[in-house]
């Protein structure tokens, strides 16, 4: 039988499955394979903060969205174009997200009484008519794989946990995926168990098989390679990302990493990364708490190391004080926030950028810290190296303000040269720097404000440095009142003369009446939008802010420049209020916390109606 | 190297090739304790004891958290880090984790160490990073104005407890013990010749050490610790431990013993109704912590018989030594580290 192939421009695919049924791993290796064809894409990981929540329940659903296509794209897509449900709790879970006429590859054998019962079935989805608008394959796939699987040394219970192999195995067949690089996957990851290696590939394998043969699939699909910019390309996601920038910040800046982090979902594997690497000199410290992570990182940075943090929105308000004294002793420190849903506990696998104001403020006293976010999760890369760069320049704490959604989401990524980075070189202070001869700690750079850096093991710097106010130059303890308003002041004009670019703005015609501006995780979504606004024939303005304070010199002028300024924010309006309470604009905020982030199609709309409105 | 280090707290500090003097460890900031404060004669202790080291100066850091005693490294000559309420042992284990090159002190209180830093302080211990650790015991707050700390005894009166404190003290060296530390030692402020004693043992200690050093705070707490310092009383019931030295104290009549008692602990029994042979012999070198935790008990109830001196003193590799051998395998298996190479690993594809 010669099936149909069809050419389509882009999928969006989603597997969704009980937590143990492996679709995060099902997810990745269809990544995997769709990056190597040189499709663009981008990935949307969702699941439950339960390791394993009791099967075949709703909580316990876990699902990876994938959107690919031939050409360069922003968001891991709105709606599946495909459901892959493992069970009737990923079926039920998911199904509203699904368009009418979208595919259903559902696993029949776990449409059980018992299993349709947990989630409130009282018949069968399969068997009557709830799915009649979608397309839907009924496809047994527990089953299949354990039949393909007889004959081999394993389990049964080995043989039934394949089966998201031959679920990959058989959605790789729909979509041409190339093979080679899963089979070598499993060999390595279960290398120790060549048996389950096997067992693994010949899922995989069948299920490639299964979809050549039966005649529940048709037709296969064909989405041709992205056209992107010349280079070299590879997949990463933002915690991998922002790993890697700080990894390039040590080794541009000639300073050992020090990391000293807490474990706290959804930053701990950029814990899990660094500490991978001791060989680029990095130190990991896995603290008792989330206040010693930092505490560490910051005696670390006294000692002349690249002193980071990582962790999210509850570490921070743990971390602020020791943030609040890297402010006042002056020293170089990056705060990673990977912030998730609040407040309290919260959903820590869910995206927010609720954190902001906390990033601006959360500390005693008149305490300015830069604060910068990366847009997208291969961006994190870059904003991490910004970040090092700000604070080694300037001898302060940096937050930097990534997501959930950056964290677990990826996107192809083209690799930089290393001569493409940037030198972010320091110099530790070791000769006097006053008249006298002796050391004046807080002696700063007309310039940059900045104070020098001597470290211990300096002969004749020695100094004392701490949380007590200081007296100008000198740094001795001082409660002079004057003495403390000039520090105040100092401290507040150094972090707002620290040198960002300009804020461009994305506006084709140069005749758009509305802006919309952005930040962080939101900007995928947001371009997303603009492009159907513009296809559509509207006249919309775009600008992205990656510096958050201080904000660019020109940031007044361009929002002065629109009629209106339209400002998502997955939150309830925090970068508004700054705005307003800095440029007295009133900026429009359009607001959701729904631990997800933006549709383009719904932003796509507000922005419609926003120019509709005059 | 790990084992190579043991019993060698300083062996990676660069040494001074001048000679030192206390005079080299005083900074030009005038001190600030209240006159007649113990943390005086602590000071000049140390500032005595550090030429005999003979470290490069600049290779010494005092880190504090907040409390009276904290203020001491402002009026150390070295590099110094003043940081905040109970974290100094968070702060010290970065900059001792990062720089073996440095000899790193922590001074600390019994409010900063064992009530807000309570955490850090038995995490540093069961890590052992090198550090020594000066635990400034007075039994007070001071600097907050004299309400009850984690030391005080039970049904204190002070400004937060008018009708007595409820909560029973730590015992700090139980507490260490505990905690997995490596060297702990218990001093005196007003014995400057035990306290540098036990200090020498510390600083050669390479790992955390624990130095609880009782500190008479004389206005919030004055007298706290008399029993162990009047003629009248205090070779009565100071046990001082020598490693070594079978375990006796007091005076003619009165001199006492210690020995194992019948119910696994220790007891203190009259020197002579024991014969030698069952008189304990000190062993801070015992791997075992159970002796050490029962010649802590000692102390209770409180100033019946005070044992000083080093309890425990056992060499196991520092934490900041393994981590650096991590680096070094690490590097010594695949080569250093770098960046293009790590950029360009996994799965990648080129677009022309």
């Amino acid at each position: 039988m010669t099936k149909q192939v069809q050419q389509l421009d882009r999928v969006i695919i989603r597997f969704a499955g009980d937590s143990g049924d492996g679709m995060q791993l099902t997810g990745d290796r269809f990544t995997a394979e769709t990056a190597k064809f040189g499709n663009d894409l981008s990935t949307l990981p969702n699941f439950p903060a339960e390791i394993r929540a009791p099967a075949g329940t709703l909580p316990g659903v876990s699902s990876f969205q994938l959107h690919f296509a031939d050409h360069d794209i922003l968001t891991p897509g709105d709606a599946p174009n495909v459901l892959v449900a493992m069970n009737p709790a990923a079926l039920k879970a998911n199904i509203a997200d699904l368009p009418r006429g979208a595919d259903i590859i559902a696993n029949t054998d776990e449409f059980t009484k018992r299993n349709l019962q947990k989630v409130g079935y009282a018949a069968n989805p399969l068997e009557d008519d709830t799915l009649s608008e979608w397309r839907l394959h009924s496809v047994p796939l527990t089953s299949l794989t354990v039949k393909a699987l007889e004959g081999f040394e394993i389990s049964k219970k080995d043989a039934e946990r394949a089966k998201n192999m031959f679920a990959l195995g058989l959605l790789s067949w729909l979509y041409h995926r190339p093979t080679e690089a899963t089979i070598k996957f499993l060999e390595a990851k279960f290398a120790k168990k060549p048996d389950i290696a096997k067992a693994n590939v010949a899922a995989f394998q069948a299920g490639w098989n299964y979809g050549e043969t039966t005649e529940s699939f048709s037709v296969s699909y064909e989405i041709k390679p992205a056209t992107l910019a010349p280079g070299v390309y590879r997949n990463i996601s933002g915690n991998q990302a922002l790993a890697y920038g700080l990894i390039a910040a040590s080794v541009q800046s000639g300073l050992p990493l020090f990391l000293g982090s807490y474990p706290i979902t959804p930053a701990s594997d950029i814990l899990h990364e660094l500490s991978k690497h001791k060989r680029f000199g990095i130190r990991t410290f896995q603290a008792e708490d989330e206040i010693a992570g930092v505490g560490a990182a910051l005696g670390a940075a006294f000692g002349g190391a690249l002193g980071v943090t990582t962790t999210s929105g509850p570490g921070v308000a743990l971390k602020a004080e020791t943030v609040g004294l890297a402010v006042a002793t002056e020293l170089p420190l990056i705060v990673v926030d990977v912030q998730r849903a609040g407040p309290s506990t919260g959903m820590p696998t869910k995206t927010e950028q609720t954190d902001l104001l906390m990033a601006m403020f959360g500390r005693n006293g008149e305490s300015p810290v830069p604060v910068i976010a990366p847009a997208t999760p291969s961006d994190c890369f870059d904003a991490a190296i910004e970040a090092a760069r700000i604070a080694l320049k300037y001898r302060t704490p940096v937050m930097l303000l990534s997501d959930g959604y950056l964290a677990n989401g990826s996107e192809p990524w083209r690799v930089p040269e290393v001569a493409e980075l940037p030198d972010i070189s320091v110099e530790f202070t070791t000769e006097p720097n006053s008249e006298d001869g002796t050391y004046l700690p807080f002696k700063r750079d007309p310039e940059t404000l900045a104070r020098p850096w001597a470290v211990p093991g300096t002969a004749g710097l020695e100094h004392r440095i701490g949380g007590i106010e200081k007296a100008d130059g000198s740094g001795n303890i001082s409660y002079d009142p004057n003495n403390h308003d000039r520090m105040v002041r100092l401290r507040q004009a150094k972090i707002d003369g620290v040198d960002v670019p300009a804020l461009e703005v994305d506006d084709p015609d140069g005749d758009a009446r509305v802006l919309v501006l952005g930040w962080g995780s939101t900007y995928g979504p947001i371009a997303a939008a603009v492009r159907r606004v513009r296809k559509d024939g509207g006249k919309v303005a775009q600008a992205h802010l990656r510096h958050l304070n201080p904000l660019p010199a020109n940031t007044g002028d361009v929002l002065r420049a629109y009629d209106k300024v339209l400002l998502p924010e997955i939150n309830l309006g925090q970068l508004a209020l700054l705005l307003r309470a800095r440029f007295l604009i009133d900026v429009i905020s359009y607001n959701r916390v729904r631990g997800l982030p933006f549709k383009a199609e719904e932003l796509a709309g507000v922005i419609q109606d926003v120019i509709n409105s005059d | 190297m790990t084992e190579s280090l043991n019993g060698k707290g300083l062996a990676l500090v660069p040494k001074t090739e001048g000679k030192q003097t206390l005079k080299d460890f005083k900074s030009d900031q005038e001190v600030r304790w209240c006159p007649g404060c113990g943390d005086y004669a602590i000071l000049a202790a140390v500032q005595s004891f550090l030429p005999e080291l003979g470290l490069r100066r600049e290779n010494i850091v005092f880190v504090s958290g907040i409390g009276c005693s904290s203020r001491f490294p402002y009026y150390m000559n070295t590099y110094g880090f003043h940081s905040i309420h109970g974290r100094a042992p968070a702060i010290a284990t970065g900059l001792a984790t990062s720089r073996p090159d440095l000899s790193v002190w922590v001074i600390t209180g019994d409010g900063d160490a064992l009530s807000i830093g309570g955490n850090h302080l038995i995490h540093a211990l069961r890590r052992n990073v090198n550090l020594n650790i000066l635990l400034f015991n007075n039994r007070i707050y001071g600097l907050t104005k004299g309400q009850y700390s984690p030391t005080s005894e039970v049904g204190k009166i002070t400004k937060s407890t008018p009708m007595g404190s409820l909560d029973k003290p730590f015992n700090p060296i139980s507490l260490a013990v505990g905690a997995e530390a490596g060297f702990v030692a218990r001093t005196i402020d007003s014995d400057r010749k035990h306290l540098q004693s036990v200090l020498r043992e510390a600083a050669a200690h390479r790992g955390t050490s624990l130095v609880e050093i009782y500190q008479n705070c004389n206005i919030f707490n004055d007298g706290a610790f008399e029993a162990l310092k009047e003629p009248d009383t205090r070779d009565e019931i100071t046990i001082r431990l020598e490693h070594g030295q079978p375990i006796v104290f007091g005076t003619g009549e009165n001199e006492k013993a210690v020995r194992l008692s019948p119910t696994g602990g220790v007891e203190v029994v009259r020197r002579s109704e024991v014969a030698d042979s069952e008189i304990l012999v000190h062993d801070a070198h015992r791997d075992d912590p159970s002796l050490a935790f029962a010649l802590s008990r000692l102390d209770e109830p409180a100033f019946q018989h005070v044992p000083i001196g080093i309890f425990r003193s056992v060499d196991r590799p520092a934490y900041d030594t393994l981590m650096s051998e991590q680096l070094e395998q690490a590097t010594a298996d695949k080569g250093k580290g770098q960046l293009a190479d790590l950029l360009l690993g996994g799965d990648t594809w080129r677009i022309n």
